[in-house]
């Protein structure tokens, strides 16, 4: 399906605001200014942005750990992602969340998580909600090729499929649970979507470094979804280019494998190539997203930097009871 | 007023806010029963006789019967109420909260905090809990002692058919993730109800029995054998408080601390196990809050830190009986 100008433009600059964003943080983090853990999405942007563009903000999506690329693909403020990242009383969840944990609900965001398969359980009640509604809205379950692992993810996968949700998982492949190899750790014959599969469902693959892939994939299984078929599960074979971890030494990559997933597999890369091969952008229109996107990121870590601090008093606020 | 059983006030509870407010949907296992099977949907209508006749009234998409998986049923409820809902998932029994944990400690009780307070998750997980069916170590545990040390859960423990009613429907109607927790041996327990839209608000403690020489503090089951061994004693002149926590987060210290401030004299009486528990809880609250009122060292009367053992014998020997309370509002007495 040939997409305008418009939404091309607009997918680009959502992929490299979340590769910025990424970026950025990787370098601050360095700096000892950040605290506590976070976990990158760098190289699977495809994947966010290509499920996400599909999404209105009725329909729900539930992340991991790895969330600020889901979080931003669903239309979380930038800038007030940075904010909590720094832990600014002015971040999305007012400094109490942190990386792991931004939430949108006004945006469909039901939060990053930081239990691995905690997300996908929930996902499914969202999808319940969803179709006693009945206008079609859907839920997505963001997982990895670790949470495919999980106990709560296989119950949630059967529990969609006998409730008829409408809930789609979408797992994606990035060939590492933390620190262990896909090879290794998921049973099925390298293989996640089969899994899905014998859970009943129908079953999507795409390409987790190409948008166009994705997107066109999402498209016919939103639509599939969106016509009351119940749930459906989809794989998309991508890219972690960082560790688990900021911090991770990534001992476990092999020879020259991260320069060649950044030369080979990077879905900017290769959105560039051929959307400017076919001659549906012009290379100074991505330029410019790409300028604009620097000074939105510069600005969002300035303005992380000055934000206000929360004081000791805000430890009790937002609580359900207090003692 | 109208006179029915502890389960008939959960059931009526439960049908009445689901006609009330249409985003009240009810999930969990065997709640509808039946399903898949040559009995047809309601073959059984939930094992408690909770659920009986919802799925007929109500439907596939509010009475939803699950697969077991109570990690599922949780977060599904999790799920739901951050859409909009107001789910009230089922755990059959108390005991599996050990296989949907992650649901209720990591996700909803840390939701509205997280998130900065911009979100509200109106979920109620009732659960069947308690000993005195001789159903064994993972059929029998009360939980509320551990769920009470998780912050972010309201934990509310009925005593009376009027309790149910009103705590369920404050439950129901809270914006907050609500444990409610039922005891087996209360279901076929009968009392008067009030009529209309009787709430009962979260952190009010119930005196039951006004004395003067001891307080008694409990919950749940444990409530009607206090009052028995209370009314026994008050043939003999000694006057006990009997205080009904009602729910255990938030806890009504101002009850507590007012009560023990004139009798002197602290008991706490629980099902739950006693290390890290509710009991010890109290016991510190009184020792840091109202010292100077204490006239005898305060004692609590619980199961031994064991598992719940299946035998009759074993398992009478591990609960609390009125025999053991009476004995404990002796020994205060008797103390120096």
């Amino acid at each position: 399906m040939q997409l305008s100008r418009d939404v091309l433009l607009r997918a680009y600059r959502q992929m490299k605001v979340i590769r910025e964003f990424e970026e950025r943080l990787h370098t601050e983090i360095m700096t000892g200014e950040i605290a506590g853990f976070t976990h990158l999405y760098c190289g699977q942007e495809a994947v966010a942005v290509g499920v996400c563009e599909h999404l209105d903000s009725v329909d729900k999506i539930i992340s991991t750990h790895r969330g600020h690329g889901h979080c931003i693909a669903k239309g979380c403020d930038v800038p007030t992602m940075m904010k909590e990242i720094w832990g600014s009383s002015e971040g999305t969840c007012k400094g109490k969340g942190g990386s792991m944990h931004i939430a949108d609900l006004d945006h469909g965001m039901l939060g990053a998580n930081g239990i691995v398969g905690g997300g996908a359980p929930i996902a499914v009640g969202a999808a319940m909600a969803a179709k006693i509604d009945g206008k079609g809205k859907v839920s997505i379950a963001f997982s990895g090729d670790g949470a495919c692992n999980q106990g709560t993810t296989f119950e949630a996968m059967n529990m969609a499929v006998v409730t008829k949700a409408p809930c789609i998982f979408v797992f994606e492949n990035n060939h590492y649970s933390e620190h262990t190899g896909f090879d290794y750790a998921v049973g099925t014959n390298l293989d996640i979507a089969s899994r899905a599969e014998a859970f009943g469902m129908k079953v999507w693959r795409g390409n987790g470094v190409d948008f166009f892939s994705v997107h066109e994939t999402m498209r016919e299984v939103l639509e599939y979804v969106r016509a009351g078929n119940g749930p459906a599960a989809v794989e998309f074979d991508t890219e972690r280019f960082f560790g688990h971890f900021e911090g991770d030494p990534q001992r476990y990559r092999g020879e020259g494998e991260l320069d060649r997933i950044r030369d080979e597999r990077d879905c900017l890369k290769i959105f560039r190539e051929k959307v400017t091969q076919a001659k549906l952008l012009e290379g100074a229109d991505l330029d410019a997203v790409d300028a604009d996107v620097m000074s939105l990121i510069e600005a969002s870590v300035e303005g992380a930097r000055a934000a206000p601090r929360p004081t000791a008093e805000d430890v009790l606020t937002d609580v359900y009871i207090s003692y | 007023m109208a006179n029915m059983m502890y389960r008939e006030a959960v059931l009526r509870t439960i049908f009445e806010e689901m006609e009330r407010d249409e985003n009240v949907v009810m999930l969990g296992e065997d709640i509808v029963g039946g399903m898949g099977t040559a009995g047809g949907p309601e073959a059984i209508g939930g094992i408690w006789s909770t659920s009986t006749g919802l799925f007929g009234k109500f439907g596939a998409n509010r009475v939803i019967d699950t697969p077991i998986s109570e990690s599922a049923i949780i977060g599904a409820a999790n799920g739901l109420a951050l859409s909009g809902k107001r789910p009230i998932a089922e755990l059959m029994f108390a005991d599996f909260i050990g296989v949907s944990l992650d649901q209720i400690w990591n996700q909803m009780g840390k939701f509205r905090y997280m998130f900065g307070g911009k979100s509200k998750c109106p979920a109620v997980v009732r659960m069947a809990y308690g000993a005195g069916f001789n159903a064994a170590p993972q059929h029998s545990q009360s939980v509320h002692s551990l769920l009470t040390s998780m912050p972010g859960l309201k934990v509310v423990i009925p005593s009376t058919p009027a309790d149910v009613v009103g705590l369920l429907r404050t439950a129901i109607r809270d914006d907050d993730p609500v444990m409610f927790l039922e005891h087996k041996a209360l279901y076929a327990t009968k009392g008067e109800v009030p009529d209309g839209d009787y709430t009962i608000p979260f952190g009010h403690a119930r005196l039951t029995r006004a004395g003067q020489d001891v307080t008694i503090v409990t919950c749940g089951l444990m409530v009607g054998f206090c009052e028995r061994v209370a009314d026994k004693l008050a043939k003999e002149g000694i006057g006990c408080d009997v205080i009904d926590l009602r729910t255990t987060s938030p806890l009504d210290e101002e009850a507590i601390l007012d009560s023990v401030e004139v009798t002197g004299r602290l008991i706490v009486v629980d099902e739950s196990t006693p290390r890290c528990s509710i009991a010890t809880d109290i016991v510190a609250l009184v020792a840091e809050k109202a010292y100077s009122s204490l006239k005898a060292p305060s004692v609590m009367v619980m199961p031994p830190h064991t598992p719940v053992p299946f035998a009759r014998e074993l398992e009478s020997a591990y609960l609390p009986s009125t025999d053991k309370i009476e004995a404990a509002v002796r020994k205060i007495l008797a103390w120096r």
